[in-house]
């Protein structure tokens, strides 16, 4: 029983480390470090950086342009991203939808939207939830009806991150009312964001930031040759990759990173007469914390070393949604603890680069503190919230 | 990167679970924890014949020379099976002490006896205002003609009550809290000046209060150097420390799998409980607490067997969850199981009672986060 490296996988890491070190973008990392928004020309710019590297699909196989590494490799590589403190890729492309392409598309699909996938030339976005249709996912009530060789679509979908930046968007699409199972009638389409019929409205998260969107489909007309698979498996297809989005949830390296950085801010921030540091009521809670943080990290690195020998994760793999967005919540909220005072000012034009430090409010660290912690409330929401996480594990694993 | 059990290990797990399988079920664990010794000695024995008393013993002291995560793999069946044979005490505290502090005079005395299964041992690591403390030493040893007299009182000898041979810390020199000057002495039960008064625990064991009233050491009776005992003592607590809690992770992993079974098969309303979503999520809430701890167990087992600088917070992580958990689980199962969880008649109460006062041995969750709260980052 060990948890070392092979000394292959020691010289993988020293490669990724280094990379992160001198050939990732350094302003980017700056505006990570200082708590400034990234722009959508940083974003692009960031993962064509990756493309040029060939690390652009890390979970991708060989023949699309992945990378083809281990489970342990990819393990090694989005901790030392987190440790960098670098951007983590945006999921629609290459997490949800590439793979979903290069699984049930055909050929003509797969030509068509993987190279720009993985080069970063097309934004996709996520067209699942609806008003009606949250964690009932089944219910959902956009139409798609084949009219001649188009489907045309009408109604909506809601919470689309970063909508208003998309060129594509992966829908789930009722195709037929008339069948036994509500999911048996639901289609897997790409729509074309530049179709007329096309609406985007925002809405603001709690935290001020435009990350969402409503998208209307008003009569929009998508080529029949963009359905994905079957007519009518878009459910089954649509489950794959809510697994996907599953494992990538747990986020143990971003948090780990995250409580590092508080413990040496407590030991710097002073309150009253010494260092947070010196608080003994604050400590314990950290040092809770950092038991959670352990005991997630060897969780997933059960899941880890049963998958690199072979085997099917094991059950308790299904834990690892719920038990990493609780103790990344846990992190954000002790943040806003250490914080204190300077968790409260809401300026938000001071997180621009060209904002002197000497003009700002406090640090960007703290006063990002309770902006963080308020948007993070929604991880325990998304990707099925953790009360269909504790359902299913509840079904599938205990057999209840 | 592997965290299967190896060849050995697989073995061994299997032997413990078909013991207890095939001879070990509640009833009988009932008869032997109610008996005089709180305990069989023939299956103890038994316990030696299979050589699961050796395996975490020195090749070089006849054993298997065997780790922590060997020791994790054998309490944690012990713990599904609720055994209350003295592992710990006669093992993982009196052997762990001698293995590591004795000398070869002393094993030939007494460490292949307690692995033999012939010679039952304890440890007297509690005083009784030392709390969780095991530095906390106020009992005397004071150099007499030739030997030492020893004056004092020990609240929580496990196996007290049948230890014929008894490791006593008693201070040599030093104050109350001091680690250095602490010495470890090897008491014969039957000597004079010493009274042992043997009581049950509320988990079905047995421990026994001691006093030492003017009690006569010889040299030779001094287990490593006079004033340097704390370090073997502190090993062999950390080590006892993981035992209890890959103990709990057995008992929790069985509660939990006890509740989801009951919960399935009791019908009000119609239908199973186990149909209620509310039920539900708190097993899941059970199931996750329970891997959670077995994880954390994984990293302290191996720390300690790599001897690595996390070792001690990994120690100290580790007892604190089984605190927090144990509890959780325990008090879930019993509320789950409804009227029957509190009787004495269902096996669920005693494994709930077994892991409270696992919750408190070497230290409870709060203690253990005081000492992670205080460590540097």
């Amino acid at each position: 029983m060990n948890v070392t490296f092979t000394d292959e996988e020691l010289a993988f890491r020293d490669e990724v480390k280094s990379f992160f070190e001198n050939d990732f973008p350094q302003d980017i990392l700056e505006k990570q470090n200082r708590s400034v928004a990234l722009s959508r020309e940083d974003m692009v710019r960031w993962h064509k950086v990756m493309y040029r590297r060939g690390w652009a699909a890390p979970n991708w196989p060989t023949e699309y342009g992945g990378t083809g590494w281990s489970t342990v490799q990819k393990y090694i590589f989005a901790d030392e991203q987190a440790r960098a403190n670098a951007p983590a890729f945006l999921p629609f492309g290459v997490s949800m939808v590439g793979p979903i392409i290069y699984t049930y598309g055909n050929d003509a699909q797969k030509q068509r939207f993987l190279p720009d996938i993985l080069e970063f030339n097309t934004w996709w976005c996520q067209g699942y939830s609806e008003a009606g249709a949250g964690s009932d996912l089944a219910s959902l009530k956009t139409r798609a009806d084949l009219d001649g060789d188009h489907y045309v679509v009408n109604g909506s979908k809601t919470w689309t991150t970063l909508a208003q930046y998309a060129d594509w968007i992966f829908c789930l699409v009722r195709t037929n009312t008339d069948v036994a199972r509500r999911q048996e009638g639901i289609s897997f389409l790409l729509i074309d964001m530049n179709s007329p019929g096309i609406s985007i409205k925002p809405i603001l998260l709690l935290d001020g930031e435009h990350e969402v969107n409503e998208v209307h489909f008003d009569n929009v007309r998508v080529p029949s040759e963009n359905l994905v698979g079957e007519e009518g498996k878009g459910w089954t297809y649509g489950k794959v990759l809510l697994q996907h989005e599953r494992t990538g949830i747990a986020g143990v390296s971003g948090s780990r990173y995250a409580l590092q950085r508080l413990r040496k801010q407590a030991g710097k921030a002073v309150r009253g007469a010494e260092p947070l540091a010196g608080n003994p009521t604050f400590m314990r809670k950290l040092a809770a914390t950092e038991v959670e943080l352990k005991a997630l990290e060897y969780t997933e690195l059960r899941t880890l070393a049963s998958v690199a020998s072979g085997k099917a994760p094991g059950p308790e793999s299904s834990i690892l949604k719920i038990a990493g967005t609780e103790l990344r919540q846990q992190v954000d909220s002790l943040c806003v603890e250490a914080a204190g005072y300077y968790a409260l000012p809401y300026v938000r034009d001071q997180y621009t680069m060209d904002s002197p430090d000497s003009e700002r409010i406090g640090e960007g660290a703290e006063t990002n503190s309770s902006l963080t912690y308020f948007n993070n409330r929604k991880v325990s929401i998304f990707g099925g919230s953790n009360e269909i996480q504790k359902n299913i594990i509840a079904k599938h694993v205990l057999g209840l | 990167m592997d965290l299967s059990l190896n060849e050995m290990q697989l073995m061994l797990a299997d032997s413990v679970e078909k013991f207890i399988a095939n001879d070990y079920d509640f009833e009988t664990r009932q008869k032997y924890a109610e008996s005089r010794t709180g305990f069989s000695l023939p299956v103890w024995q038994t316990f030696a014949e299979l050589g699961w008393t050796t395996v975490t013993i020195g090749e070089k002291d006849g054993g298997f020379g065997g780790g922590p995560v060997d020791l994790m793999v054998i309490m944690e069946r012990l713990g599904r099976g609720l055994v209350v044979e003295p592992f710990l005490s006669n093992i993982v505290l009196a052997a762990g002490i001698l293995g590591r502090a004795g000398s070869n005079e002393q094993k030939s005395r007494w460490l292949a006896a307690i692995t033999g299964g012939e010679l039952q041992a304890g440890l007297a690591f509690v005083e009784p205002s030392a709390g969780y403390e095991i530095n906390s030493v106020q009992t005397t040893a004071t150099r007499e003609s030739g030997g030492w007299v020893l004056n004092g009182a020990k609240a929580y000898v496990l196996n007290g009550g049948s230890a014929e041979m008894i490791l006593v810390p008693a201070r040599t020199s030093g104050q109350r809290l001091e680690r250095d000057g602490i010495t470890l002495f090897a008491i014969d039960a039957s000597s004079k000046g010493l009274t042992i008064r043997d009581y049950a625990t509320v988990d079905g064991q047995r421990a026994a209060e001691i006093l030492l009233d003017q009690v006569n050491v010889a040299d030779d009776q001094v287990i490593g150097e006079v004033g340097k005992g704390f370090d073997s003592l502190n090993s062999a607590i950390n080590d006892a420390t993981l035992a209890v809690c890959a103990e709990a992770v057995g008992i929790m992993t069985v509660l939990t799998e006890k509740t989801i079974e009951y919960s399935k098969n009791r019908v009000q309303f119609g239908v199973p409980i186990s149909s209620f979503q509310s039920l539900q999520h708190r097993m899941v809430d059970m199931y996750t607490a329970c891997e959670q701890s077995r994880s954390l167990l994984m990293w302290a087992a191996m720390a300690l067997a790599d001897d690595s600088d996390e070792a001690e917070r990994a120690v100290h992580s580790i007892k604190y969850q089984v605190g927090i958990a144990g509890k959780h689980i325990g008090e879930e199962a019993v509320q789950i199981h409804g009227g029957m969880g509190v009787t004495w008649e269902l096996d669920v109460a005693h494994y709930f009672k077994r892991l409270t006062a696992i919750g408190i041995q070497f230290g409870n969750a709060d203690w253990h986060l005081d000492r992670l709260a205080a460590m540097p980052g």
